[in-house]
């Protein structure tokens, strides 16, 4: 096992106004922690729990008539590092932000961005088809379509009006 | 020395068009080297043509629009859907000419070099 460097947002670094907002999404995310995380995807739209989870990208999930489209935030990664699993209706998504070498004598003013491991876990709300599961990674956003089972979709029965 | 910090935003400053729309300030990392600063912001779904990068009297401001999501009903969203907007003020020393941005699966990367000689300033006696 190896061990991941984890940084935080410059926090004194950042304006009064952010650091308020950065204050106040803490303890948001402390009261998401101890109330939200019961069960069940996470309610907070605003991307909660990086206070204790480290690196929480934002996930959307879209459905049309034949397809789940499930579309993660992650910029800056390499596509090997981006792991994509289905068990049981929940599908995973994890992976590793990994920081770039900082030359010698380079000086750090900022450093917001989030590195290390990431995992999230969506229940989708109806079965799809293993095989036919796609993954694409493109502008920093991984988009993976799932067909949806034959047995989900939506069924239309002509009824002849007499 | 903080060369590039920072500016705080005042709405009055604004253009009529931003104050409107709401932005999201992204995240960045900035790195000072011995040639310059190298500026690094996260922009998922923004793409080369959605950038929009100005600098005005050492003011730098980058703007990245995102490009529309996918068609279809939405179950659960934690994206937000609004652009990125972040304004920096540059030192001097920075070569406004010789600014580059690349983007690269979200992240913008600019490389702001410094100027071979920052010119000495001539003090007169009165």
């Amino acid at each position: 096992m190896s061990i991941t460097k984890w940084q935080r947002p410059d926090f004194w670094g950042l304006s009064p106004v952010r650091r308020m907002a950065s204050f106040r999404d803490e303890v948001d995310n402390l009261l998401n922690l101890a109330f939200a995380r019961l069960g069940g995807p996470p309610t907070d739209p605003e991307r909660g729990s990086q206070f204790l989870e480290g690196w929480f990208p934002a996930v959307d999930v879209y459905e049309d008539k034949d397809n789940l489209l499930v579309r993660a935030e992650l910029p800056g990664m390499k596509k090997e590092d981006i792991e994509i699993s289905l068990h049981e209706g929940f599908l995973t998504l994890s992976g590793e932000r990994k920081g770039q070498e900082t030359q010698e004598g380079a000086e750090t003013y900022r450093s917001e961005r989030w590195l290390g491991r990431f995992n999230r876990t969506i229940s989708l709300p109806c079965s799809v088809v293993p095989d036919k599961i796609k993954a694409t990674y493109t502008d920093g956003i991984l988009a993976v379509s799932l067909p949806k089972a034959e047995e989900a979709k939506p069924k239309q029965i002509p009824i002849s009006v007499k | 020395m903080n060369a590039v910090e920072q500016k705080e935003e005042s709405p009055a400053s604004a253009q009529p068009v931003d104050t409107e729309r709401d932005f999201i300030t992204p995240e960045v990392n900035i790195v000072e080297t011995k040639e310059g600063y190298v500026l690094e912001a996260e922009m998922p779904g923004v793409t080369k043509d959605g950038l929009d990068i100005s600098l005005e009297d050492n003011v730098l401001t980058l703007v990245g629009r995102r490009t529309p999501g996918p068609v279809g009903t939405s179950l659960y969203r934690e994206s937000q859907t609004a652009d990125f907007r972040r304004v920096f003020e540059l030192d001097p020393s920075i070569e406004g000419e010789k600014i580059n941005a690349r983007i690269e699966q979200g992240i913008l990367t600019l490389t702001l070099p410094k100027a071979e000689k920052v010119k000495p300033r001539k003090i007169t006696v009165g």
